[in-house]
């Protein structure tokens, strides 16, 4: 997130894009709604009538994945009818012209055809865009779960540099993440292209500056492999051995029966978990690692914020800290690393290479955590970034994009868009609410059908249905709901049985490899 | 500003109330509807007291600090008013502290504490429990309501989930959730705002229940496991096992919010299907195996598969779940001890 939580309550106006914040973040919601009792306005663009809408000002009920069209439409808009922020586009931005150029190429009229919110719809929330600063922009997966992730986000930044909604409090482009420490993996350097605190591997400098601090003689000098290809590569055996560190791929990943192809035919799987799970069941060798509360460390959470966490019990068994762990196979390996406990590695290692974290230590974040960049001892963190628009490359970039749609629409055979999500009473694939009562409020997967595909096809609520994809067929109750527009059908992947990911389609954005979880063709009847 | 509490002098800041002000000074004045988070109620009039040049008693909760004002919180006059409120509350409701989740942190027994109200004076027929643990982790009993009006104002207010209400009028006024169904079956969300507002035994955590007394246990601030928010929590622990969870009310971003994973979903580390040891599959089969031979087997495989056809053919995924740290050292083994940058994780999920 560009911005804080905190600048939820001051908001004027939220545009909420593919987020369904309610329940994928339950608290941050709260903020939103409390600000909306306070007269902000909300502007929510999402399938789904999801119960953001209940708030809302305006519902644009785009189409599944039609993001770009929406956004190229709306900014059309803005720029023809001269609404946009010029003396920030011109003095805090570059690129401008080309940017123009494509958006001129979505009249309001094709910009309503593709997404299906009406142009009048689109007008309205143009002008409403224009009048009222600043606007925060928030999006999860909404938007980087399709072919065109990166397309979409990139979308989303022009919308708010072309406002002028960026280096001010309540402004801002907002990615909601969504695992609890997702953010904190990336700034971490678990991503193949940068070391911590996103120094690239590709630098020399970068490399020299780290095989020093690493004591060793050379670091390896290209980009190494995205999750999806390691795993497409243990098929033709490019990747020879995987190591997993705590997640449940069998289950989480597009097209269960492709991911679990490619695990099988892993030479040489090692798991680390805290359960054993769908995914161990491959493993050659497992490690059983400390949990959460059996270890202390820290969590970054979404808005930037470096946040304590705590150990009050003892891992069971011989189960060990995941750090632990690797430093012991370093020392097999020929490597003695100093550090012992996360504290020594946070402070003597992380906050130390990476400039960004250089002024977090433990002894500052003993209460609330501190959000970075925080480059010294004396900085007081960073509530949001870009301050008086001037960006890390200078100015703000405009990027031309086009929309596409999805690798799969529906067809004749399989008539029904199905687009997926979480729910409020699990996580992922309920390895912890599982174990933690939550299967009270929760106890099995369903598939979210309208109203008026239930009656065309004589589906009761409640009633087993058959979801087929190209991939697969799940059985299913179904949830009939007036969340759920006409010919799409929604599910999650928190349960094995029925989980959406035997039918999503594993095919993924080319930069970024995010797969399209959002959006592919299904067929739907009785079962 | 400076005013005095019982002829104490005492420094008060811009805009606080008389309540403030003395908790400030850390001067007690019982208190039930106030709460910082829903304000001032104005319902119980258990904080009263007297004020210089002011008629009658005043609710402090509602009353502004002004500069020079004298108050008297602990006259006969003051004690005697706030007692005949706590006895009231005491008297109308079903309050056996003994069993009670809330005993040793219930506000209202704190007040009765200071108040030397051993037993209610005043005689009303037995009030019988009134339950409902149709939900999954809360346990209502409104034979300990004191009609403070927090949770309805939580709920509606701070996490607007607007479930809560007052309502059945006619036989006595009570929390209702919707249009007073079981809590199970109306549209709460489990989040338990209700119960963390509740100064009574009212509103407690069904998970809770017989684990702990309050004075058992200790406080430890950290990181909620799930979604990205970072909502801070104190764990409540006795021993090694967490017994309940709390917002933490000044923590940032949640001040003391929460939703119903990050409140409830906190006891799947006691699981019994936790891995206990390392597990080496032969023939298929798991067995179990001392961590010197699987970090040896798998240190081993590595260095040979390293050797015959180089380190870009291993790869890792870390945890998105797991702490920086343990990030930080797999891409650090990946990198520095592999030589590989074939490192990633679920970031795109
Ligand atoms: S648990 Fe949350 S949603 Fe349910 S009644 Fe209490 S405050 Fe309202
Ligand atoms: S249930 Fe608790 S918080 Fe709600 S009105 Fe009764 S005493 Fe007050
Ligand atoms: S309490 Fe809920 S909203 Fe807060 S971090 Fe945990 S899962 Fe997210
Ligand atoms: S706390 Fe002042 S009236 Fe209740």
């Amino acid at each position: 997130m560009t911005n804080s939580f905190g600048e939820f309550a001051n908001a004027k106006l939220f545009l909420c894009i593919g987020t369904n914040m309610t329940e994928a973040h339950p608290v941050a919601s709260t903020f939103l709604k409390n600000a909306v009792r306070k007269g902000a306005k909300l502007i929510v663009v999402d399938p789904r009538k999801q119960p953001l809408v209940d708030f809302a000002d305006i519902h644009c009920q785009i189409k599944v994945g039609s993001d770009i069209a929406f956004l190229n439409g709306l900014m059309n808009v803005l720029i023809t009818e001269n609404l946009y922020d010029k003396d920030f586009v011109e003095n805090k931005c570059d690129n401008f012209d080309a940017f123009k150029a494509k958006v001129l190429e979505y009249p309001v009229e094709r910009a309503a055809e593709i997404s299906g919110v009406s142009a009048e719809q689109i007008r309205e929330v143009a002008r409403l865009l224009a009048t009222v600063k600043p606007a925060m922009l928030c999006y999860t997966l909404g938007i980087t779960e399709h072919t065109t992730g990166k397309d979409n986000v990139m979308s989303t930044a022009n919308l708010q540099l072309l406002l002028g909604n960026m280096g001010m409090p309540s402004a801002g482009v907002n990615p909601l993440r969504g695992q609890n420490n997702v953010q904190g993996a990336c700034d971490m350097g678990a991503l193949p292209n940068v070391f911590p605190g996103y120094q690239k591997v590709i630098d020399a400098p970068m490399r020299d500056k780290f095989s020093k601090a690493w004591n060793v003689d050379k670091l390896p000098d290209q980009n190494g492999l995205m999750m999806p290809q390691m795993m497409e590569g243990l098929v033709d055996k490019k990747i020879r051995a995987l190591y997993i560190f705590g997640e449940n791929l069998a289950n989480t990943e597009p097209d269960i029966r492709k991911v679990e192809h490619e695990l099988a035919s892993a030479e040489f799987l090692v798991c680390q978990d805290i359960f054993p799970t769908e995914t161990t069941r491959f493993a050659h060798v497992v490690f059983p690692a400390a949990a959460w509360s059996e270890d202390d460390g820290t969590f970054s959470s979404s808005e930037r914020r470096v946040n304590r966490v705590r150990k009050v019990k003892t891992p069971p068994g011989d189960a060990k800290p995941n750090w632990w762990i690797f430093k012991e196979l370093a020392k097999r390996m020929g490597h003695d690393w100093a550090s012992n406990g996360a504290q020594e590695i946070w402070d003597n290692e992380v906050s130390v290479l990476a400039p960004a974290l250089g002024g977090i230590k433990y002894s500052r974040i003993e209460k609330d955590g501190l959000q970075w960049p925080c480059p010294t001892l004396e900085h007081p963190g960073t509530e949001f970034l870009h301050r008086d628009g001037i960006f890390t490359h200078g100015k703000g970039i405009f990027n031309p994009v086009d929309w596409a749609p999805p690798a799969e629409v529906p067809d004749k055979e399989y008539p029904f868009v199905l687009s997926t999500g979480r729910r409020l009473y699990h996580y992922h694939t309920r390895t912890q609410t599982g174990r933690a009562g939550m299967n009270q409020l929760l106890s099995e997967e369903t598939a979210d059908i309208s109203q008026a595909d239930a009656q065309k096809l004589g589906i009761k609520h409640g009633e087993y249905v058959k979801v087929r994809s190209r991939r697969g067929e799940v059985k299913v109750k179904a949830k009939v709901t007036e969340q759920v527009p006409p010919g799409m059908v929604w599910m999650a992947f928190h349960f094995r049985d029925g989980c959406a990911n035997w039918l999503t389609n594993a095919v993924y954005d080319p930069v970024t490899f995010t797969a399209e979880y959002k959006a592919c063709a299904v067929a739907l009847e009785r079962a | 500003m400076r005013i005095t509490i019982n002829g104490m002098a005492c420094e008060a800041g811009e805009g606080q109330t008389v309540l403030q002000a003395a908790r400030a000074n850390g001067i007690y004045i019982p208190s039930l509807c106030y709460h910082d988070k829903t304000g001032v109620a104005g319902k119980c009039r258990v904080c009263v007291a007297e004020v210089k040049d002011m008629r009658g008693l005043q609710a402090t909760c509602a009353l502004p600090a002004r500069e020079g004002m004298e108050v008297v919180t602990n006259s006969e006059t003051v004690l005697q008013a706030q007692r005949m409120v706590v006895d009231l509350l005491l008297s109308t409701g079903k309050h056996d502290c003994i069993a009670c989740e809330q005993n040793g942190m219930c506000e209202l027994q704190d007040a009765a504490y200071y108040l030397h109200i051993e037993r209610p004076g005043l005689q009303y027929a037995d009030v019988e429990p009134d339950i409902d643990s149709s939900s999954a982790f809360v346990y209502v009993d409104r034979s300990k309501c004191v009609s403070c009006g927090r949770c309805v104002a939580g709920c509606n207010d701070v996490v607007v989930n607007e479930v809560l209400d007052f309502g059945r009028r006619g036989h006595g006024t009570s929390i209702v959730f919707n249009a007073d169904q079981a809590m199970g079956e109306s549209t709460c969300v489990q989040c338990g705002e209700c119960v963390q507002l509740c100064p009574v035994g009212a509103l407690t955590e069904k998970k809770s229940m017989g684990k702990a007394r309050s004075w058992e246990t200790h406080k430890v601030r950290t990181t909620c496991p799930y979604c990205g928010v970072g909502c801070q929590l104190d764990l409540h622990v006795k021993g090694e096992q967490i017994v309940r969870v709390t917002g933490v009310e000044d923590g940032s971003p949640n001040k003391g919010r929460l939703c119903v994973k990050g409140r409830f979903g906190y006891d799947f580390i006691y699981s019994g299907d936790r891995l206990t040891t390392p597990l080496i599959k032969e023939n298929g089969e798991f067995r179990e195996a001392s961590w010197d031979e699987a970090l040896d087997l798998v240190a081993g495989k590595f260095k040979q598969i390293i050797a015959e056809s180089g380190p870009d053919t291993i790869g890792g995924v870390s945890c998105a779940r797991s702490i920086n740290e343990d990030s930080y050292q797999m891409q650090k083994l990946f990198r520095a001890v592999i030589g590989t940058n074939n490192i990633d994780h679920c970031a795109r999920t």
